[in-house]
C-alpha cells in the first residue's frame, strides 16, 4: 500500500517537450516503468515525443494540445506540470477543469496572484493539487511523479512529508540507509499558497496500513507545522497515532529575511523554528537536532 | 465584524508586514514616493508631492507646492523614519520626517538630511543613507487610521487588515489591543464587493461621507493590488483631514518579484542602492543569496536544505557566511557565478558545497565548481558533498579535475569536515 500514487497511476506531462519535462519524464519512465502515458504542449498536438531512458533504450509518447484530449485518449488520472511560471497557473487550472484526480506542480516561481485563483478553482473540484514549487510524489518501485532522484528510495514502511524538496531527499536517503524504506514520499512545496498541506498528507499516512511510521519536515514561516502538530495530537487522543520524527529547517535564519522559499521567513515574532519545534515535541513528535539525524531519530523511536 | 484573530499575526508572518531587518528579499520594494505615484494612477487620494535628489531641486519643489505647510520625508526602504535618528551631527537632531512652515526651511532640511545615514528600528544599527527625499503638502490631520492588504496564507486570498489605531506600530497594536484590528479576506471569484466596503468603513469607525470614501478606496486598492501583483500594500497612516477628506498619508508597497516579468514599468522602479552588492550580483543570475556574518560560505540546492546546512554548521560550532540556494535547473554559468560571489566575501574561511540533486544535476554543479576555481582560484578549504541525480558523473568530474577538493559522503560528514578544516586553518 501507499498513498496518492501506485503502479496503476497513469500520468500525463504538461510541458513534456521542454528540457526539464523531457529529462524528468525519461527518468520517470526508467523508474520501475512509471506509467507516463502522454504529453500536453499547446501547439504541438499530433506530434510524437521521443526520449532516451537512463538505460539507453528509447521511448516515445503522443503529444496533445489539450489536457482533455490527452485524458480521453489515454485514461490518465494524474498530471505533472513542468510548464514555465508565466503559464503554469493556467496549466494547473486546465487540469482542474478536466477533472484530473491528482495534479503535481513542480514549477517554481508562479506568481502568487495566479495561485490565489488556482486555489479558488480547486475548492469544490474533484482534483487534488500537490505543490507548486515541490519535488513531487514517489512510491518506491511503483510510480515516480516529479523530480525526486529514484535511486535513493527503497520500498518500506516510512511515510515522508516535507515542505522542502532537497530535505525530502535527505529523509529518504537516511531511511533507506537505516533499512526502513518508504511507503510514499510527498513534497508539498515551499510556496505560501499551495494545494496540499501537511495535515492532508498526515491524514493519508495515518489511514494507510503499510505506513508504520512518519517523518515530517518543516521549515520556518507560517504556522502549518503547528497546525499539523495539533492535528496529530488530536488524532492521538482518538487512538490514531503512528511514531513520528520531525525536523524544522531555519533555526539559524535571521528574522525578517526571506530564505529563498517564498514561505520561509520569520517575522513579527511568528513562524520561528523554536515555536514549531516546541509544538511538535508537545504533540509527541521526536524532533531531530540535526538534519543528518532524521533516520537515526526515527530508528531510535521505533526500537 | 469578524473578530481579530490569529489570521492577522499569521498574515504578518507571511508577508513580513513588520520587518526587524532591512527589507530585501524575494519581494521587490519601492520608495514611498514611487508607491504613491503608482497608487495615484489608480485614482487613490494621496497628498501632492515632489521627489528631490539634490538640495538644488528643493527650492523649486517647495515653490511648486506652495505651502504653507510642507513635509520633508527621507526615502529609504525601511519603516520608522519619523522616529529614526541620523548618525551624523550635521543632519540635526530631528527624525527622518520633518514638518516645516517655510520654503527656506524645506531647503535647509533637505540639505541637512541628503547623503546622511538614517537609523530606524527597521534599518539595523548601520542605518541607511538617504539619497532621495520627498517634499509633500502638509495635511490637516483629524484622525489617523491603519489599512493594509496582503496575501493571507491561511485563506489563500487577498486579505484586508484595518484598525482605528493608525500612525502607530501596528505590531504593538496587535500585541496590546488585538480587538482593535479587523481582518477579512476577499473571494477572488467575487472580487471586492460593496459589503466589503461597509465592513471596512465599520472597522475604521467611519460613517457618512468618509465611510463612502473609504469603501471606494478599498475597491481601488484591491484593484491596484491585483493588477500590479503586489505582495504588500500598507497605508499607515490613512488619515481623515479636518475637512473630512480620506487621504493616504504614507504608502509602503512590495511586489511579487515572480510576477515582475509582466510589469516592466514597476521593475524599473527598483533602487539598487538599497540593496547589498553581492545580493544584486546574485539576483542577476537568479540565485537566492543572503549575506550573513559567519565564516563558512555555503552553496546548496533548495531553500530547505540550504537552511538546514546553515543549521548543521552552527550545530558543529561555526557560523554560516551566507544563505545561497542555486535553485533547480542551474547551469554551469550560474554555479560559477554563485561560487564567485561566495569567494568575494572576505569573511569566508571555508566553503561547503552541499548538493542533493533532483532537478539539479550533480555533474552540472561539479563542472561549475571546477570552472569557477580555475577562474578565481581557491584560497580556502572546500568540502563538496554530492548526492542524487548523476552523482557518479559529478564525483568523477571533481576527482579528475586535480583540484584540492575535500569530498564528503553525507551531510553530517560534510559539516564536520568543513568545520574541522576551518578550525585547523585558524
Amino acid at each position: 500500500m501507499s498513498i496518492l500514487i501506485d503502479k496503476d497511476t497513469r500520468v500525463i506531462v504538461q510541458g513534456l517537450t521542454g528540457k526539464t519535462g523531457t529529462f524528468h519524464t525519461e527518468q520517470a519512465l526508467g523508474y520501475h516503468g512509471t506509467q507516463m502515458v502522454a504529453g500536453v504542449t499547446p501547439g504541438k498536438g499530433g506530434s510524437t515525443w521521443t526520449g532516451t531512458l537512463p538505460d539507453g533504450s528509447s521511448a516515445s509518447l503522443p503529444v496533445y494540445d489539450t489536457v482533455m484530449e490527452a485524458r480521453q485518449e489515454t485514461g490518465a488520472n494524474a498530471s505533472v506540470v513542468y510548464v514555465p511560471p508565466p503559464f503554469a497557473g493556467d496549466s494547473i487550472a486546465e487540469a482542474i477543469a478536466c477533472e484530473i484526480e491528482l495534479i503535481v506542480a513542480i514549477t517554481e516561481g508562479i506568481p502568487v496572484s495566479d495561485m490565489v485563483k488556482v486555489k479558488r478553482a480547486l475548492s469544490g473540484s474533484g482534483s487534488r493539487l500537490i505543490g507548486p514549487n515541490c519535488p513531487g510524489v514517489l512510491t518506491p518501485e511503483e510510480c515516480k511523479i516529479g523530480i525526486m532522484p529514484g535511486n535513493i528510495f527503497s520500498k518500506g514502511s516510512v511515510g515522508i512529508v516535507s515542505r522542502s524538496g532537497t530535505l525530502t531527499y535527505e529523509a529518504v536517503f537516511q531511511t533507506t540507509n537505516e533499512g526502513m524504506g518508504q511507503t510514499t514520499a510527498v513534497g508539498i512545496g515551499g510556496d505560501p499558497v499551495k494545494g496540499t498541506e501537511f495535515i492532508d498528507v498526515l491524514e493519508m499516512f495515518l489511514a494507510d496500513k503499510a505506513t508504520q511510521s512518519i517523518i515530517m519536515i518543516g521549515e520556518i514561516g507560517g504556522s502549518a507545522e503547528e497546525d499539523a502538530a495539533r492535528f496529530l495530537a488530536d488524532e492521538a487522543k482518538k487512538g490514531r497515532s503512528k511514531p513520528t520524527a520531525g525536523f524544522i529547517a531555519g533555526r539559524t535564519a535571521p528574522p525578517g529575511r526571506r530564505m529563498g522559499h517564498a514561505g520561509a521567513i520569520i517575522a513579527g515574532g511568528k513562524g520561528g523554528a523554536e515555536d514549531k519545534i516546541e509544538a511538535m515535541k508537545s504533540a509527541g513528535i521526536a524532533v531531530a537536532d540535526s538534519p543528518a539525524g532524521l533516520g537515526s531519530t526515527l530508528k531510535r523511536l521505533l526500537s | 465584524m469578524p473578530p481579530a484573530d490569529v489570521t492577522f499575526l499569521e498574515a504578518i508572518a507571511v508577508t513580513g508586514l513588520k520587518q526587524r531587518e532591512p527589507v530585501r528579499e524575494v519581494d521587490m520594494n519601492i520608495h514611498e514616493y514611487q508607491a504613491k505615484a503608482v497608487l495615484r494612477e489608480f485614482g487613490v487620494p494621496v497628498a501632492r508631492g515632489v521627489p528631490v535628489f539634490s538640495a538644488d531641486e528643493a527650492a523649486n519643489a517647495a515653490r511648486e507646492l506652495g505651502g504653507p505647510v510642507w513635509v520633508v520625508k527621507s526615502q529609504i526602504h525601511a519603516g520608522g523614519r519619523g522616529k529614526g535618528r541620523f548618525k551624523e551631527a550635521g543632519a540635526g537632531d530631528k527624525g527622518g520626517v520633518r514638518v516645516v512652515t517655510s520654503a527656506d526651511a524645506v531647503v535647509e532640511n533637505v540639505a541637512q538630511m541628503l547623503g546622511k545615514t538614517l537609523v530606524t528600528h527597521q534599518t539595523g544599527p548601520d542605518g541607511k543613507v538617504v539619497n532621495r527625499l520627498y517634499i509633500e503638502d502638509g495635511s490637516d490631520i483629524a484622525n489617523e487610521l491603519y489599512l493594509s492588504l496582503l496575501v493571507d496564507r491561511e485563506t489563500s486570498r487577498v486579505a484586508f487588515v484595518a484598525s482605528t489605531e493608525g500612525g502607530m506600530d501596528i505590531e504593538a497594536v496587535a500585541e496590546e489591543t488585538p480587538e482593535k484590528i479587523v481582518t477579512f479576506s476577499v473571494d477572488p471569484a467575487t472580487g471586492f464587493m460593496p459589503h466589503h466596503g461597509r465592513t471596512l468603513a465599520k472597522a475604521l469607525g467611519l460613517a457618512g461621507d468618509t465611510a463612502k470614501q473609504v469603501a471606494k478606496l478599498g475597491a481601488t486598492l484591491f484593484k491596484a493590488f491585483n493588477q500590479k501583483d503586489m505582495s504588500l500594500l500598507e497605508i499607515n497612516p490613512l488619515v481623515v483631514t479636518g475637512d473630512d477628506q480620506v487621504i493616504c498619508l504614507d504608502a509602503k508597497v512590495g511586489f511579487d518579484s515572480n510576477a515582475m516579468y509582466r510589469h516592466p514599468d514597476i521593475a524599473e522602479l527598483r533602487d539598487e542602492t538599497e540593496e547589498d552588492d553581492k545580493e544584486i550580483e546574485a539576483s542577476k543570475f537568479d540565485l537566492s543569496y543572503i549575506a550573513l556574518d559567519g565564516t563558512i560560505g555555503c552553496m546548496v540546492n533548495g531553500a530547505g536544505l540550504a537552511m538546514a546546512t546553515m543549521d548543521i554548521i552552527k550545530l558543529y560550532g561555526e557560523e554560516p557566511a551566507n544563505f545561497l540556494d542555486v535553485g533547480g535547473g542551474a547551469t554551469t554559468e550560474k554555479v560559477t557565478a554563485a561560487f564567485k560571489i561566495i569567494t568575494s566575501d572576505p569573511n569566508v574561511k571555508g566553503i561547503l558545497v552541499n548538493i542533493f540533486g533532483g532537478i539539479m544535476r550533480c555533474d552540472v554543479i561539479a563542472e561549475g565548481v571546477v570552472t569557477a576555481i580555475k577562474d578565481v582560484g581557491l584560497q580556502v578549504p572546500l568540502v563538496v558533498r554530492l548526492e542524487g541525480t548523476n552523482v557518479q558523473k559529478g564525483k568523477q568530474i571533481l576527482s579528475e579535475s586535480g583540484l584540492n577538493v575535500i569530498p564528503a559522503d553525507d551531510l553530517d560528514d560534510a559539516a564536520q569536515k568543513i568545520v574541522a578544516a576551518v578550525k585547523e586553518a585558524e
